[in-house]
Order: structure tokens, then sequence, then C-alpha cells
């Protein structure tokens, strides 16, 4: 259950496969990554830098993936986000989560970037061919963590 | 004797205020998180940032806090605008 915030890039292969490593009780390996997007509009996305605040984004981080183990059965959980200025293309984080069935590793890696993006303390901005601006936070970003709150999680998580 | 906090301010918040961050004696009465805000908002020109209206988040410890979140035993508060990650 281990999150890092890092500049560096990561191997998404050597991170999948850290998570079943010598265990034989791992049915279901579940992942997210997301990265740098331009969005083709007139401006474009040239490049993204991650601004964040350290401390505290790795106890927020440690925070969303122990609230994910308690409600669901979980093996093992990776959480890999990058700072700094990224471009295009480039991976900004990832998720993976580990457990014996497929629905508890789906449920708990989107619950956790869900919740990722309302509470760890990260703040984009971009470059484009007008400029720079920081990146509005989107209110379904706000909706997406919500439902968890009302008992999505039941019905995603544990069939 | 007035406690002293750290204040941080992060991405456009900071750059709106011209500035990352400030230690500060907590005056009387200032003894919630609403209440510094409104407080290093009453200072005028750039500090509008921090007015009641502004999409501001802030944080006592580094744990997210609302605005009745007390002061009492706060080492460092952070204000910042909505996050953006992932």
């Amino acid at each position: 259950m281990t999150v890092s915030v890092q500049e560096a890039d990561f191997d998404v292969g050597a991170e999948l496969a850290a998570l079943s490593a010598g265990r034989r009780d791992v049915g279901a390996l579940a992942s997210f990554v997301g990265l740098v997007r331009d969005d083709g509009g007139a401006d474009g996305v040239s490049a993204m830098t991650l601004e964040h605040y350290p401390g505290m984004t790795e106890a927020a981080l440690q925070e969303i993936v122990d609230e994910a183990a308690q409600r669901w059965t979980l093996l093992a959980v990776r959480v890999i986000h990058r700072h700094g200025r990224l471009l295009p293309g480039e991976r900004i984080v990832f998720v993976g989560v580990a457990a014996a069935h497929r629905g508890e590793s789906f449920a708990a890696c989107e619950f956790i970037m869900d919740y990722l993006k309302t509470r760890a303390p990260f703040w984009k901005y971009e470059e484009g061919a007008q400029g720079g601006r920081w990146v509005d936070a989107r209110d379904s970003d706000g909706s997406a963590a919500a439902r968890w709150e009302q008992g999505w999680d039941e019905v995603e998580g544990r069939r | 004797m007035m406690a002293e906090v750290k204040i941080l301010y992060f991405a456009g918040l900071r750059e709106a205020l011209g500035c990352p961050g400030e230690r500060l004696a907590l005056p009387a009465g200032v003894d919630t998180v609403g209440a510094l805000r409104t407080h290093l908002a009453a200072r005028g020109e750039r500090w509008a940032a921090l007015d009641a209206g502004r999409n501001v988040r802030a944080a006592v410890n580094q744990r997210m806090a609302a605005a009745d979140t007390p002061l009492d035993g706060a080492d460092e508060v952070a204000f910042f605008p909505p996050v953006t990650g992932g």
C-alpha cells in the first residue's frame, strides 16, 4: 500500500508486476494511467506543469488508499503521481490495485482516482499557443467523488 | 502571547498574491480558518483574491480544512484553489 510523489517517470509493466510478485492470492489487477493530453483546441496544450504541496500530498494520497482499503478487501495498492513540467503523451499518474476478484480491483481503482481528483493537493498549469493558464477544477470531478458517498460502492464494488 | 503560524499559498492563488507564504502572529479573535481568511483579505488590493466570493480551499497542518476549522494548535495553514491533479 505505497504512494510516491516524484518527478521521474515510472514503468507501468514493472509496477503491475510488483503488485502480485511472489503472491498466489491475487486474482485481479486493475490499473489506471493518466496522461498529459493536448485537447486539440485552438490554443492547444504544449506542456503541463504540476505543482503540489510537499508533505500534505503524500499524506492525502495515503489517506485515500487507506479509505479504499477499508471499503474493499485489497491485497496491494500502488499510487504514483508525478510533478514538474510534462509534455503531451507523458504519464502523470498511476494507480494499481491487486485483489482477489475484479469487482474489488475495478471499484477501488476508480474510487482512488475520483478521490485523488478532489482531495490530493495538485494543481495543473497548461502552456499553449496563447500563453499559460491554471486549469480550473471541473464540477464533474466533484460529482464523481460524491457518488461514492451515496452507496454506489455497494452497487459497483460488491457484485 | 499570540500564536504564530506559517501560512502557505499555492498555484494560481500564490501568483495572484505575489508570495508563496509568510509567518503571521494571529491577532486576537482570529481563531478559525475562515477568520484568518477574512483577516488576510482585508489587506485589500491583491489580497482580494481571498475574498469570500472566491473559490479558495484550505488546509490546517496539512489536512483539508473548512471555514470553521479552529486554528488552536495550528502550525501551518495553507490556502489554494480547488485541486486539479490526476
